[in-house]
């Protein structure tokens, strides 16, 4: 239907002709700033320590492995990909240290090549999607089982340090004991708010970000204007291997110990807080400090739950739920929109 | 109109050689046939290294094992070829085991009962996930990952950290799980009826090629006046049930369900459908294929057994069998298009 | 009209009105189909045409007029209605579902029934085939639509039509994207639905098309039925005037210039089975056009010159320096820029801000320390909004509220910011109105007088003879014409472009 643009390419009511950029993003993020505002003084009203150092240094070991990867998540789901390897990543990244420590290997050889293995695994994935012009979705679900299986592989019903292996020197494992010098919070959550204003800064403040806005919205577009499309998926999957296997390494050094299923299941974690965090599934619309509350709130949530004794279980439905409220209420107005002007243009949709 | 005289005119030839449909279909029909041939090959490899493998029990064993994953298989077919995705599958499954289970434990049903509560909690959840999806217009996966955790937290709820044992149950309900008639087991029995009939319906019933056409091409279908929204609605509705009934029979499989039961699940269920062929974004691929590829998956897992290599295996094949079955998928349109290109631009120099 | 001595037609449509916020897409539109008569509907782009027709389909409600079949005042409230009222539309690109198949295609919903309501398919292809028999045309029902050609598309949707009864059939542009043999072929099996008593609605913008196939034309021009005819009644130079409405001088505004150096030099240019030994020059100063048939390589020959589309023989210099294919940074760096044929699609991001898409090409150039500022982009935007007059609400609010011109003004000033020395414009007036027609061409032509060179693609003959300097004609991939302002006229370019040059016609 070319023949429908030519006559109404201003054929939206003026209704619909309202700036859905900016304000609507903060709009997003004001409401996830109360929700956050309230969890904190729900928390608080359940326990008087619930704002104290300990609690906020816990509440970064539990989470901040988690939030790591929702950093290039976000990357990956701004251009309208998805990365469903990242926890099997992070478990393979794990026990390859873990596996190279056994068989005697040096602590920081062991984390280089769990690293390189990261990179070359996103890398594997890149190649897929961005050069084959695969399914994300079927890649990352083929490399979750491909990843977890060679972490399988390496380790078996090993349990890293076991029995005869020396412990990991205890000066990398105090990363899941101690906070940093000099302050209250957990080696991850500084890595993490590091990561994030860095990600912050790329994505709103750098032409690679705004690439990236384009490739979600209109990729075709995007190409038009000189921006590499391919080239910039295959770097973000990169980049998501690598993280991922930062988180692995972390993960593995806060618990002292490591076996092949380090992390199973955590891909949909990741996956909610971001989108928790206001950015769209189909691509092009989200920002960093949306997901930075995100964390903070599924962080803050998890641990009101676990002071109030409330079950693991009572949690997952309070995940669930609040994924499935905040698409609703995120997506319906601009799915609305975004299905009329698709019949406008008749391009396809997913 | 009725047909007037007209000028005999010869036939014009179709531009697009009409020979290209007959490879193309051939093509098409040949995965499910490729894939019958890969599980005979596979077990007659396995057979020649160890000759234990073509024993009944093990037969049986690879048809058991893989008849959950196929249930289930043929709900996710049904979703995907409308250009969906269904999560929550493994978590339906946890709970509609545990329920009936529970029931069981209070004498509260029947044997036959027990089925029919499974399928009913299943269809409920189906329901809910076509509602949030058709009428907020949320995307698929993202409402289904919501109700994965959802109904996993109730499940935890409902279990309270519990377990249901072989004790608990009917020793006839048992039955379904261990008995064989003729040496085909029961529950493959009940599966692959259900297999047939679905696979049948598939291609015979106008709905059920409505399906196909809201994948194929949303836009066409709503030019066409098919009523998307309430087909989709059947469609999630129908893979519940289906997820509903495999819990029931996962209960009578394995006698003991917990809190965990039926995790991950769902990814497990993604990777047999597509390695069965059906398109991952929507409008082709049959349940048949589907079918066999979740018993090829679980051949796969028993071969490795039987040739003695290491069960650490399994993953990590299954894995890169899915990126070669994507891989392959890929591939072969190319070609089907590239040669349809081909023999169109012959016409255009005559 | 004197509708006393002619059959009453099968559908009437009087006076409708449509109106898309505070454009008037259709002002009077006015068609009157009979059975056997092939009726075509020409007007220039953005006279209402496609407006017409959707109201026709059921897919737009006419916000006044009415509409008659047989004889009955009829509201048609969606597409089935008007497929129910014996309406069939035949798109230009029809919609098909790809993977399923030929026979499907054409019954879904309808599929011949048997015991149990089964699908009966066997009849189904049985049904498929005899349709296809009766239309002269030889295509296998149980093939998979994927991979069909546009025309055999086209006559998918037509076997459609047929198992629908159609008593009025419209066709929208079905030419503009198929091969002369296909053309052909389409015009013989209009001529067996005419002869089978169905209402043919034709839109074309090939005159010479509507001259050999139709019986009467009615012309439209902005949103009005102007005039309808027998066709032995008319010609092509009263249509054309009737078309255009005012003279074709005034409406370019075509500034004499001297043109300087080479600045793009395009040697023996190929890709397989795309187009093949295309070489022309384009100087500082001058518009050259590529014109052509749709379909005859001008956008993938520019496309290959970006680097958007590979090329795999040949060299594009520019300013003295080889460019390397596939890479559209270095053609960005080598001073092109590329206005692309799909604004909605390739052009613009129509949910980004007006001001993001100024400054989408221009992003490497706005940093500082490595850091952008959204200030500096709005800045740039500004500027290019002013000079290139835009009309718009705020700067931030998104492409897509634009109108289809000011869309235009907006992918163009991209690249100006750029300050190209070659601007590669694919349809620079395609779907926009009138008068915004007129500024882009000022803007074009103020560029060529500031020095720039420009690429200029066109598949209005008009607009190539308005504005280039030189034109290069491509038939089916190749070169067959290259003319200076002086040799053009519509005559040798339409000889050159079906391939009468030279060549024998395809």
């Amino acid at each position: 239907m070319t023949s429908d643009v030519q006559t109404a390419p201003t054929g939206r009511p003026d209704s619909v002709q309202r700036s859905i950029g900016w304000r609507d993003a903060l709009r997003w993020e004001g409401g996830l700033v109360v929700v956050l505002i309230a969890v904190l003084i729900f928390g608080s009203a359940q326990s008087s320590s619930f704002l104290s150092q300990s609690t906020i240094f816990y509440a970064g070991i539990n989470i901040g492995y988690i939030a790591l990867m929702a950093l290039p998540m976000t990357f990956i789901i701004m251009t309208g990909e998805i990365d469903l390897s990242v926890a099997s990543m992070l478990g393979l990244a794990g026990s390859l240290m873990g596996f190279l420590w056994h068989h005697g290997w040096g602590i920081w050889p062991a984390i280089i090549a769990a690293l390189v293995v990261g990179a070359l695994g996103g890398a594997l994935n890149g190649v897929l999607v961005a050069y084959t012009a695969l399914p994300s979705i079927a890649v990352t679900i083929g490399t979750l089982t491909l990843f977890r299986g060679v972490a399988q592989i390496l380790l078996g019903s090993l349990t890293v340090p076991g029995v005869g292996d020396p412990q990991f020197p205890d000066s990398m494992t105090k990363i899941g004991t101690q906070s940093i010098p000099g302050g209250a919070l957990s080696y991850s959550t500084v890595l993490f708010l590091v990561l994030a204003l860095l990600a912050g800064i790329v994505l709103h403040a750098t032409p690679f970000g705004r690439a990236l806005h384009a490739i979600g919205l209109q990729p075709e577009a995007a190409s038009f204007s000189g921006v590499r499309v391919a080239w910039v998926k295959f770097c973000l999957f990169v980049v998501s291997g690598l993280i991922c296997a930062v988180a692995g390494v972390l993960l593995t050094l806060q618990n002292a110990s490591v076996s092949y299923t380090a992390g199973t299941g955590l891909e949909l974690n990741v996956v909610a807080i971001v989108l928790f965090g206001g950015v769209s599934i189909f691509g092009g619309k989200g920002t960093i400090f949306g997901v930075l509350l995100s964390v903070i709130i599924f962080g803050a949530l998890q641990m009101i739950l676990t002071q109030t004794h409330v079950e693991a279980e009572k949690q997952l439905v309070i995940t669930g739920l609040l994924l499935l409220i905040s698409v609703i209420v995120a997506n319906g107005r601009e799915l609305l929109s975004r299905v009329r002007s698709r019949l406008a243009v008749g391009g396809g949709s997913r | 109109m009725t047909t007037t005289e007209t000028a005999p005119k010869a036939p014009v030839p179709a531009l697009t050689q009409a020979t290209a449909a007959g490879r193309l279909d051939a093509l098409l029909r040949a995965r499910e046939i490729g894939l019958a041939l890969a599980i005979v090959v596979l077990i007659a490899l396995t057979t020649a290294k160890n000759t234990h493998f073509l024993s009944a029990d093990s037969i049986q064993q690879i048809l058991n094992g893989g008849a959950l994953i196929g249930l289930m298989a043929v709900g996710e077919t049904l979703v995907i070829v409308t250009r969906n995705v269904d999560l929550s599958i493994g978590s339906t499954l946890g709970l509609s085991a545990y329920i009936v289970g529970d029931l069981f434990v209070h004498d509260a049903i029947d044997i036959w009962m027990g089925f029919v509560v499974g399928i009913a909690i299943g269809a409920v959840i189906g329901l809910i996930n076509g509602l949030i999806t058709v009428v907020f217009r949320v995307p698929s996966l993202v409402v289904t990952l919501a109700m994965l955790y959802a109904i996993r937290g109730i499940d935890g709820v409902i279990v309270d950290g519990k377990q249901i044992n072989a004790s608990s149950i009917p020793g006839g309900y048992t039955a379904i799980g261990y008995q064989t008639v003729l040496g085909v087991p029961w529950l493959f029995i009940v599966v692959a009826i259900i297999v047939a009939i679905a696979g049948y319906a598939m291609r015979t019933f106008r709905s059920s090629r409505e399906l196909y056409a809201i994948g194929s091409s949303p836009q066409a279908a709503t030019l066409a006046g098919i009523p998307a929204a309430r087909r989709v609605l059947v469609a999630f509705l129908i893979s519940g049930a289906l997820a509903g009934l495999a819990g029931a029979l996962f209960l009578a499989e394995y006698a003991q369900v917990n809190n965990n039961s039926g995790t991950g699940y769902e990814l497990t269920v993604v990777s047999a459908v597509v390695v069965g062929g059906v398109a991952i974004f929507g409008g082709s691929g049959t349940v048949f294929g589907a079918a066999l590829g979740a018993l090829l998956l679980n051949t796969i897992n028993l071969a490795l057994v039987a040739a003695r290599i290491s069960a650490s295996w399994n993953q990590a094949i299954a894995g890169a069998l899915l990126l070669a079955a994507i891989a392959f998928d890929r591939w072969l349109s190319q070609r089907v298009t590239r040669k349809l290109r081909k023999t169109e631009g012959a016409h255009r120099d005559i | 009209m004197t509708p006393t001595d002619e059959p009453r037609p099968v559908l009437e449509l009087a006076g409708a009105r449509k109106s898309f916020g505070a454009v008037h897409a259709l002002v009077d539109g006015r068609i009157a189909l009979r059975s056997g008569e092939a009726h075509a509907l020409v007007g220039e782009n953005g006279a209402g045409k496609s407006t017409l027709v959707n109201i026709l389909a059921g897919v737009h409600q006419p916000d006044g007029g009415t509409l008659t079949v047989g004889g009955e005042d009829v509201v048609f409230n969606g597409p089935a209605a008007a497929r129910e009222a014996g309406v069939s539309i035949i798109y230009q690109e029809p919609t098909l579902f790809p993977d399923l198949t030929v026979a499907e295609n054409i019954f879904m919903g309808r599929q011949p029934l048997r015991s149990g309501r089964r699908i009966d398919r066997a009849r189904m292809d049985e049904e498929a085939r005899s349709i296809f028999k009766r239309l002269g045309v030889a295509l296998d029902p149980r093939r998979v639509a994927r991979g069909l050609s546009v025309a055999d598309q086209q006559l998918v949707e037509i076997a459609k039509a047929l198992s629908l009864s159609a008593k009025v059939l419209v066709m929208d542009e079905p030419t503009a994207a198929l091969t002369g043999v296909e053309v052909q072929r389409l015009f013989d099996v209009m001529t067996t639905l005419q002869n089978d008593g169905a209402a043919v609605m034709f839109i074309s913008h090939r005159l010479e098309e509507v001259f050999a196939s139709c019986q009467r034309v009615t012309v439209m021009r902005d949103g009005k039925f102007v005039s309808s005819a027998r066709i032995e009644e008319t010609d092509v130079d009263t249509i054309i005037h009737q078309m255009v409405g005012r003279d074709l001088d005034s409406l370019f505004p075509k500034t004499a210039t001297t043109p300087g150096e080479p600045v793009l030099e395009v040697r023996h240019l190929g890709r397989e089975g795309v187009f093949d030994d295309v070489s022309f020059t384009v100087r500082a100063g001058e518009i050259v056009a590529l014109a052509g048939l749709v379909g005859a390589g001008r956008s993938e020959v520019a496309r290959a010159i970006f680097g958007i589309d590979p090329r795999t023989q040949g060299e594009v210099v520019v300013d003295g320096k080889r460019l390397e294919p596939g890479r559209p940074l270095a053609a960005m760096a080598a001073g092109i820029g590329l206005v692309p044929e799909d604004r909605r699609q390739q052009g613009l991001v129509m949910d980004m801000g007006i001001d993001q898409n100024f400054a989408l090409a221009s992003l490497r150039k706005l940093r500082r320390g490595g850091i952008m500022r959204r200030s500096s982009e709005q800045r740039l935007a500004k500027v290019w909004a002013e000079r290139l007059q835009v009309k718009f609400g705020r700067l931030r609010d998104p492409a897509a509220t634009l109108s289809g011109g000011n869309q235009q003004k907006v992918v163009i000033g991209k690249w100006l910011a750029r300050e190209p020395s070659l601007l590669i414009i694919d349809e620079p007036t395609r779907g926009i109105d009138v008068g915004t027609k007129s500024e882009v061409h000022r803007i074009i032509d103020s560029l060529v007088q500031g020095g720039m060179a420009v690429l200029m693609i066109s598949s209005e003959l008009p607009e190539v003879l308005g504005m280039a300097d030189r034109v290069v004609v491509l038939h089916e991939g190749r070169v067959t014409g290259n003319f200076a302002r002086d040799e053009a006229d519509e005559t040798t370019i339409m000889r050159a472009a079906t391939g009468q040059h030279g060549r024998d016609a395809a």
